[in-house]
């Protein structure tokens, strides 16, 4: 996984409430492999028309903002569907930050396991930003992981992020070698448990 | 004095292995359940070369891609077939138990586990899947998890969690006939929002809860991710024994009763404290349906449609504006004067044998003005439903009995709902494009579904059922 300090990038505004992971990637696309290349497909269906044509007024289909490494979302963002593949699809598109009010539980969790920031300002800050941005588009705004800012034109706002997430981000570690550091509590626990819960073990096994 | 805990306090508890400063935990998972969508998990363990830690706690169903109105033998579609085969690759590699196409306890997996009895109160259960949140009807910790972290379960049946904040949405009185789990789920969410529960484990208690059969209690629990929950969870009671007694898989003798101990104390203590208290009145719900393209937008069936000029906020009207766009909706609109072109009755939300009795009890000796699709939500459920003759119901009606799978929940099978049409659904998601791209999905209980097929429009199902009585 890649390391995420500091980021100055063209940032896209998808000012959409509760925008759900089935959007972030449609469906029909789950079972492509990662190497298929999902970034293509990234919000395919507001992106593209019913006929195959690109929506005009698509934020992510401006020029300016086409390359953008940054999203800034609205409230309760990727909410839904657990599908890891949504973060995929961000990231191979280029995206490496979500700024937004609040994130679906579960795309937040996938989303630090695979090296993508997902900034938490207050709704108040998200207006400002998205203003700032429809007003001047082409201008770069900077996360800073290590500080825990996001600078947009003169402004400066602080952003929220677990502090447990935000070690991973920043050395750009592998939860499963942090989990085998724990192997002996993981075997302890195991042997203590079969004695105090012996009901969980499940009993169908053919 | 000890502290008075909660019972997700409690389940948190009994799970944790390792407690980090910064507040993680590393816990135990008692039950994995993957499916044909986990494959990407396990093409990390290939690249690790690593093997599944605990194959007997892992279970694997074919639900998300199996076909559901075409031959299941020798699948047709080509990719349909890749991701089965894909996965009984995959769980025979590594040992794990398949319940696959040919096996009689096929179905969809959060169906299947607390009807086989793998799903049990006081264990911990997670599933590459949102919906994983059902399993909590029965006293369990279950949430979804994504594919980063499967493959951790895998290699290691333990996973990294914050726990999360505790809610308790307390729900009592009476529930009026006609009224369905479905209605109060939906009663819930249009209340606290789809984002309403983020970052909390919910806990759903009251009379009224209390009174819901297990099969209603876990549609209310699937549907709590779509409250933003992290999960939802109903404290385990005799009900439930009697539930899981019953299962296949269900513990025997002297070794039953120990559970049984051990389940009963998995109740919040009186007094135990809560982040965050919701409460409803079971009195004042009605059937509920969904306008929108957010389970957040659910109003009762009598209400109309809503207007974005008359809400304040910009944002959220703006949100309301572009929803009734994709919806073909205009404010003011009666709910009851929406016509649909299909319906569909299936999904892990609604398709367990309570839900397709309820569809039936509408439909027996009526027909559909509409064409429709009952998909069982297991192979068990269909050779009930059989049985009882629900499935002539159906066909008498004119709907297509279906086979067992997620269906037209997803689409993702093929079997979807064409751009423009309007679907009344029992699925738990109304998302733009979600049965299919241009789809337009109304979410309502299995009653009401039947209900709105009969008319050809959303309708009111409770005149319908007045006028059965003799
Ligand atoms: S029935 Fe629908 S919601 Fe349930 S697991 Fe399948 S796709 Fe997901």
């Amino acid at each position: 996984m890649e390391k995420f300090t500091r980021l100055t990038a063209a940032a896209c505004p998808l000012d959409v409430a509760n925008l759900n992971t089935d959007q972030l990637l449609p469906a029909r696309y789950l079972k492509w492999p990662r190497s298929a290349g999902l970034g293509k497909v990234l919000l395919q269906d507001l992106r593209i028309d019913s006929e195959g044509r690109e929506r005009p007024d698509f934020p992510l289909n401006r020029p300016v903002w086409r390359g953008a490494k940054i999203i800034v979302g609205g409230r309760n963002f990727a909410c839904g569907s657990s599908r890891e593949a949504a973060v995929y699809a961000l990231y191979d598109y280029g995206i490496r930050c979500v700024i937004a009010p609040s994130f679906g539980d579960i795309f937040f969790g996938n989303a630090v396991q695979n090296g993508l920031l997902t900034a938490v300002v207050d709704d108040a800050a998200v207006a400002e930003i998205i203003a700032t941005l429809n007003g001047t588009p082409d201008m770069p705004i900077t996360v800073d992981l290590e500080q825990q800012t996001v600078l947009c034109g003169n402004r400066s706002y602080r952003f929220a992020i677990d502090p447990a997430c935000r070690l991973r981000l920043l050395n750009g570690w592998d939860d499963i070698a942090l989990t085998e550091s724990f192997r002996d509590k993981v075997v302890a626990f195991k042997k203590e448990d079969a004695g105090r819960r012996a009901w969980a073990r499940p009993v169908l096994t053919k | 004095m000890t502290q008075k805990q909660t019972l997700f306090d409690k389940l948190w508890a009994a799970h944790e292995v390792v407690r980090r400063e910064d507040g993680e935990a590393l816990l135990w998972v008692d039950r994995h359940y993957v499916h044909e969508g986990s494959f990407h998990a396990f093409s990390r363990l290939a690249e690790r070369g690593a093997a599944v830690a605990e194959p007997d706690l892992t279970f694997a169903v074919a639900d998300h891609y199996v076909p559901t109105r075409a031959p299941r033998k020798n699948i047709a579609n080509p990719e349909l077939a890749r991701m089965v085969r894909q996965l009984e690759d995959n769980t025979a590699t590594h040992r794990i138990k398949l319940f696959g196409l040919d096996d009689p306890r096929q179905g969809i997996v959060h169906v299947v586990g607390p009807e086989q009895g793998l799903t049990l109160p006081g264990l911990l259960i997670v599933c590459g899947d949102s919906h994983t949140s059902t399993h909590g009807a029965l006293g369990a910790y279950a949430f979804g998890i994504g594919a980063s972290e499967v493959a951790h379960v895998l290699m290691t049946q333990t996973i990294w969690q914050r726990k999360p904040k505790r809610m308790r949405i307390s729900i009592d009185g009476q529930i009026a006939p006609g009224v369905a789990a479905k209605d109060i789920i939906l009663a819930v969410i249009a209340k606290i929002g789809a984002g309403g529960a983020t970052s909390h484990a919910i806990e759903f208690a009251g009379s009224a809860i209390r009174a819901l059969s297990i099969e209603g209690r876990l549609t209310l629990c699937n549907m709590s991710i779509e409250a933003g929950a992290r999960c939802g969870m109903i404290a385990p009671d005799a009900k439930t024994f009697d539930y899981v007694k019953e299962r296949p898989a269900a513990l025997k003798g002297p070794a039953f009763e120990q559970a049984v101990d051990a389940w009963s104390k998995l109740t919040s203590d009186e007094g135990a404290d809560f982040d965050r208290e919701v409460a409803l009145d079971a009195r004042h719900i009605v059937p509920h349906v969904t306008w929108g393209t957010s389970p957040e937008h659910a109003l009762p069936v009598v209400a109309t449609v809503p207007d974005p000029m008359k809400e304040p906020d910009p944002a959220r009207a703006n949100d309301l504006r572009d929803a009734l766009g994709y919806m073909g909706l205009h404010a003011g609109t009666k709910l009851t004067d929406i016509a649909i072109d299909r319906v569909f009755i299936g999904s892990c939300t609604n398709a367990r044998i309570e839900d397709l009795r309820a569809a039936a009890a509408v439909l027996a000796g009526r027909v559909s003005k509409v064409p429709g699709l009952v998909s069982p939500g297991s192979s068990a459920v269909k050779r009930q439903a059989e049985q009882e003759g629900l499935d002539r119901i159906f066909r008498d009606a004119g709907l297509e009995w279906g086979e067992s799978g997620c269906s037209m929940c997803v689409g993702i099978n093929g079997d979807i709902v064409a751009p423009g049409e309007r679907c009344a659904s029992t699925t738990n998601r109304n998302f733009r494009g979600r049965q299919g791209p241009g789809a337009r999905t109304h979410l309502m209980s299995p009653a009401m579904v039947a209900a709105a097929a009969v008319t050809g429009h959303l309708a009111d199902v409770r005149p319908l059922l007045a006028s059965r009585k003799p």
